[in-house]
């Protein structure tokens, strides 16, 4: 059934033409050409997916498009301003967190949600903001290094 | 995915009137339901989002103490909310083994009830705890045992048209204490193995006067460990009474094989995770009993 969603996508007001059946993935990738959202396993169990809603991570793959009108979702696509990368972005080039760069996208959003909350974490708090997040080739280790090179001191102290 | 109709009540009795369409299906979090619904295991032809009725998504802490928990209130809201952290910490603890960061944010604790996965990590806790599940439908309100809402792997004993719409969780009882053990071969983001949990009681004396003991992974359901709790009562808490209830829990336990794990690996993990789940009770007493 086809409907009208109201939504807030990166700060900006959108009508989309969706179907009940779209998932928020669906919308952002195949109506909205959001396509630096990945889906991978489908089911809420790899992260690649990962957007924030009013601020929190969530699996875009687990919400229905219907459910998005009145909130506010934040994609890979906004996090960067003027084509400038977001220092988790820049952190995990400089650090090679990034390999095929399929998780990256989510990767950088539930980092960049952990740092809004809690701006300097432990490398424990790290290891648990992403554990939702696979990634099949870094082993995770340098990964965990962009963030905690972003977050300060705090956990890089602890990881020496 | 066959086509539905969603719809977005805003109270309780309107939830109640759409749930009476031929195949109406409750949303909450949607980290069960929407999979489901893709994979062409489930089937809907209206899906009722609770997230917008005031009652289902609030914690409302009780003139007696106890605490009610909205049945869509997130895993994430139930963790860290500072009256459930203070009162009920195994509850607060084993919401945030539910999935990772981004399910905890969505997945609801009413649907990890009603999903009644026997390895449901939000229920163990629940159980020792006394929680009481607060049910709507057509024919008015009724309460019960949180353990009697579950009736078989993926089914409820909610009649159809019935909603779960909040968990209530008695005052806490002076001198209790209650945790949550489960074993995972990955810490994060997995399914327990074994989940089990224990809520101690004790007297002035130090012994044991109530004990519960509750299981995740190892029954079609969630259960008690009653042969467990028996032994336990008018004991003194040491590490050997704990290792004790521990195996007859594994008595009481009624475990499958299956692709994580064999039914005697499974007896095996009751045993040890129900003697430390009982010594994490004893820590929060404020005593260290040694358990294998």
């Amino acid at each position: 059934m086809k409907v009208l969603l109201n939504c807030t996508i990166n700060g900006e007001e959108q009508s989309v033409l969706a179907d009940t059946r779209d998932t928020l993935l669906d919308l952002l990738r195949d109506r909205l050409g959001l396509t630096g959202t990945k889906e991978g396993c489908g089911n809420g169990n790899c992260g690649t997916c990962t957007v924030l809603m009013d601020g929190a991570p969530i699996n875009a793959c687990l919400v229905l498009a219907a459910e998005v009108p009145g909130r506010s979702i934040t994609t890979i696509e906004g996090v960067s301003a003027d084509g400038a990368l977001h220092p988790l972005q820049q952190a995990l080039v400089e650090h090679g967190g990034t390999q095929c760069g399929f998780c990256t996208p989510g990767i950088v959003l539930a980092a960049k949600a952990l740092l809004d909350e809690n701006p300097r974490p432990s490398e424990t708090q790290i290891r648990h903001a992403i554990a939702g997040n696979l990634c099949r080739c870094t082993g995770y280790g340098k990964i965990v290094e962009a963030i905690a090179a972003v977050a300060g001191s705090a956990a890089q102290e602890e990881s020496r | 995915m066959q086509d539905f109709i969603y719809e977005r009540p805003t109270t309780i009795g309107e939830a109640i009137a759409a749930m009476h369409a031929d195949d109406a299906r409750a949303l909450a979090g949607g980290t069960d339901l929407v999979p489901q619904l893709r994979e062409g295991r489930r089937r809907a032809a209206h899906i009722v989002d609770l997230k917008h009725i005031p009652q289902m998504t609030e914690v409302t802490v009780l003139p007696d103490g106890g605490v009610q928990i909205g049945a869509a209130v997130t895993a994430a809201a139930v963790a860290r909310h500072p009256a459930i952290v203070a009162d009920f910490p195994a509850v607060a603890e084993s919401a945030q083994l539910i999935g990772g960061v981004q399910v905890q944010n969505r997945a609801s604790l009413g649907g990890n009830i009603c999903n009644a996965a026997p390895s449901a990590d939000g229920v163990p806790a629940l159980i020792c705890h006394g929680a009481q599940v607060l049910i709507a439908g057509p024919d008015g309100t009724r309460e019960m045992p949180v353990e009697a809402i579950f009736a078989a792997p993926g089914r409820t004993t909610l009649a159809a048209g019935e909603l779960l719409t909040a968990i209530r969780l008695p005052p806490v009882a002076p001198n209790s204490a209650a945790a949550y053990r489960r074993f995972t071969p990955r810490r994060e983001m997995d399914i327990a193995i074994v989940g089990a949990a224990a809520w101690l009681r004790l007297g002035a004396d130090g012994l044991i006067t109530d004990a519960r003991v509750a299981l995740a992974s190892v029954a079609p359901t969630p259960i008690r460990a009653p042969a467990a709790e028996k032994k336990l009562l008018g004991e003194r808490p040491t590490g050997g009474l704990f290792e004790e209830a521990g195996r007859l829990a594994a008595q009481d336990a009624r475990p499958i094989s299956d692709t994580r794990g064999s039914a005697v690996y499974r007896a095996t993990l009751v045993t040890v995770l129900v003697a430390r789940a009982l010594a994490d009770c004893g820590r929060r007493f404020g005593f260290e009993v040694a358990v294998a």
